[in-house]
């Protein structure tokens, strides 16, 4: 990894004494990081609501549909930390398994927008010329176009299904991340090694994935600890107009809609799932630009 | 400059033609129609309701008839409500979303321009940790979470408000606050951003050297500038607003046109989920057109790239 990036110094000339200590980018980078107190605050946040979703529900004596119908809707108490919902579900539980699907859908269709992204980006970049042109034109135009309403159709007419959801969000939100790539490609194409690398023989493909993408990770990194926010807010989003998970599994997106319904009565239904999933966006976001600053990222979209 | 709007236009309206044909036949294959919901229709009906509405024609055909009447400013008959055209609905409910929106992106501008300029001129004061932990807020806490919020505190608890509906001048406040505080973030951010780039360039130390007070070279010759990338983002705020009234429509029971496309949607109401569709596509690309503009005239350098 870290010979790799060191031909990426020129985005960040770290202090010489770092050099002769033979510190890497990465590590210069997590030196940096660390002492960034609302990046660390993000980091470790995220960690804890993270366990917490996928180990938690194991210690539980309550499962994320088991009813308490006698109980009904109750305040927090001993037995049920953060009350039960109007039949007597467990809110706790349902937000731990309810953090399981945002976090996962977050998760997951960055992947999908992270994988189309960059290797649209990279192409775009690497080839220049008219097909860059062309590919960065269609970049343009989708951008324009009203995208949220196509997912909404989409969710309607195919059915509420999950794996939908995540490829939906997917194609809708790569746009960014070619653009960024593209940059980023084309301005490392232009350097020694990698005119070193091609007087070598390396084929073209190679060259994109072995020489140019592993030195703009960074950018990377970056753009997609700050893609799963937004992702995560578009699944909410459609969960609370009803179009994204459906009862009884929970999601964030599902809990805020059921909580807004019920505020008036039952005001820590909708308290809790907000604070947790808006903590969980601040922490992304925090990391996000933490490693931004870290990595000494210049982003092209502010 | 002429070229460059020409070819701008021309790709706006073949991007349009792609969404509507693409709508159009995704319609067409999704399983269920506008007729299957309703109880007991005999096969005899169904065919006379098809037959009415032309869907009996050949998809092609179908295709065509909708072009040429969209040509003629004709967005076709309901299938839900029998006896509205298309036409009437969206001319009922646009200006609804549209005052929304509008008043909307007013508050973030009044907010966020402000906000971001301050922020910049005193840069790592405590107005400017202020600014950016508000910008991070708007960023992290969704309309749907702070709409409700505000409703409990303001219009249930303190009762300044009503909790929904769209009747009075004080029925705006809410929900204009809330969808215009989520784009005044982002606004404030790349204000502050913009505005300190230009603040760094040498023009503006010869302006400061040159006697001029603070206020003049702030106003006079930095904002033009600095305001750059605020422009370039508004296209995508005004896209944003109008998807995000979707909610905010939810929320606040407003009877506007993001309510009517989602449960037009459900209901399978071709015509007007198409006729939506069309209308916001054609809503959001003007309206980038008009902030692609705005930039090649504040800025010649993007001129020659168009």
């Amino acid at each position: 990894m870290s010979t790799l990036a060191a031909p990426s110094a020129p985005a960040s000339p770290g202090p010489a004494a770092a050099v002769e200590r033979g510190n890497s980018l990465w590590h210069d980078a997590w030196l940096r990081l660390r002492k960034n107190r609302l990046a660390v605050f993000g980091a470790v946040s995220l960690i804890v609501v993270s366990l917490a979703c996928f180990i938690g529900p194991l210690f539980s004596p309550y499962g994320y549909e088991d009813q308490l119908l006698d109980l009904g809707a109750s305040a927090p108490s001993a037995s049920h930390w953060l009350g039960t919902d109007t039949l007597g579900r467990d809110l706790f539980v349902r937000l731990l398994y309810g953090g399981r699907v945002s976090l996962g859908v977050g998760l997951a269709a960055t992947v999908v927008a992270l994988t189309i992204g960059v290797v649209y980006g990279a192409v775009a970049g690497y080839f220049g010329g008219k097909l860059d042109a062309a590919m960065m034109r269609i970049v343009d135009i989708m951008y324009s176009l009203p995208f949220t309403i196509f997912v909404i159709l989409l969710m309607v007419f195919f059915g509420r299904d999950i794996i939908l959801l995540f490829v939906a969000i997917g194609a809708v939100e790569w746009l960014t991340m070619a653009r960024i790539v593209r940059g980023q490609v084309m301005s490392v194409k232009r350097m020694e090694f990698i005119e070193a690398a091609r007087s070598l023989g390396f084929g073209k493909r190679r060259l994109i994935f072995r020489h140019i993408l592993p030195n703009v990770l960074g950018p990377i990194i970056v753009y997609t600890t700050l893609t799963i926010p937004g992702v995560m807010l578009l699944e909410a989003f459609l969960s609370f107009l009803g179009l994204g998970v459906q009862p009884p599994m929970s999601s964030w997106g599902v809990l805020i809609k059921d909580g807004a319904e019920k505020m008036e009565e039952f005001p820590w239904l909708l308290l809790f799932p907000g604070t947790v999933f808006s903590l969980t966006l601040f922490s992304l976001n925090f990391l996000g630009d933490g490693l931004r600053d870290a990595l000494d990222v210049r982003s092209s979209k502010d | 400059m002429f070229r460059f709007f020409a070819s701008r236009l021309l790709q706006s309206l073949l991007a349009l033609l792609v969404i509507i044909t693409a709508t159009f036949f995704m319609l067409r294959f999704v399983p269920g129609g506008p007729f299957t919901a309703e109880k007991a229709v005999t096969p005899e009906i169904l065919r006379n309701l098809e037959a009415h509405y032309g869907l009996d024609k050949p998809l092609w055909h179908q295709y065509v008839d909708y072009l040429g009447s969209l040509l003629r400013g004709d967005f076709g008959p309901s299938f839900k409500y029998p006896n509205r055209t298309v036409n009437e609905i969206l001319a009922d409910k646009l200006p609804v979303s549209i005052e929304l929106g509008a008043l909307s992106l007013v508050v973030a501008l009044l907010i966020g321009l402000p906000l971001g300029t301050l922020a910049a001129i005193r840069r790592n004061t405590w107005i400017d940790y202020c600014a950016s932990s508000f910008g991070m807020m708007g960023i992290s806490i969704p309309t749907f979470v702070v709409g409700p919020l505000l409703v409990l505190a303001f219009a249930i608890h303190v009762g300044w408000f009503n909790a929904s509906g769209w009747y009075t001048l004080s029925d705006r406040v809410l929900p204009c606050l809330v969808l215009g505080i989520a784009y005044a973030a982002p606004i404030a951010r790349l204000t502050r951003g913009g505005m300190l780039e230009v603040l760094h360039q040498d023009f503006i130390r010869t302006a400061r050297a040159k006697g001029a007070t603070e206020l003049r070279v702030v106003f006079k010759h930095s904002l033009r500038g600095g305001l750059l990338p605020v422009v370039s983002f508004l296209g995508p705020a005004i896209a944003g607003i109008l998807t995000g009234s979707f909610v905010i429509e939810t929320i606040f029971q407003i009877p506007g046109l993001g309510r009517e496309f989602v449960n037009s949607a459900f209901n399978r109401d071709y015509t007007l989920v198409l006729g939506t569709v069309i209308l916001y596509a054609g809503l959001i690309m003007s309206l980038n057109l008009a902030a692609d503009l705005t930039q090649a005239w504040m800025n010649p350098k993007v001129r020659l790239e168009g």
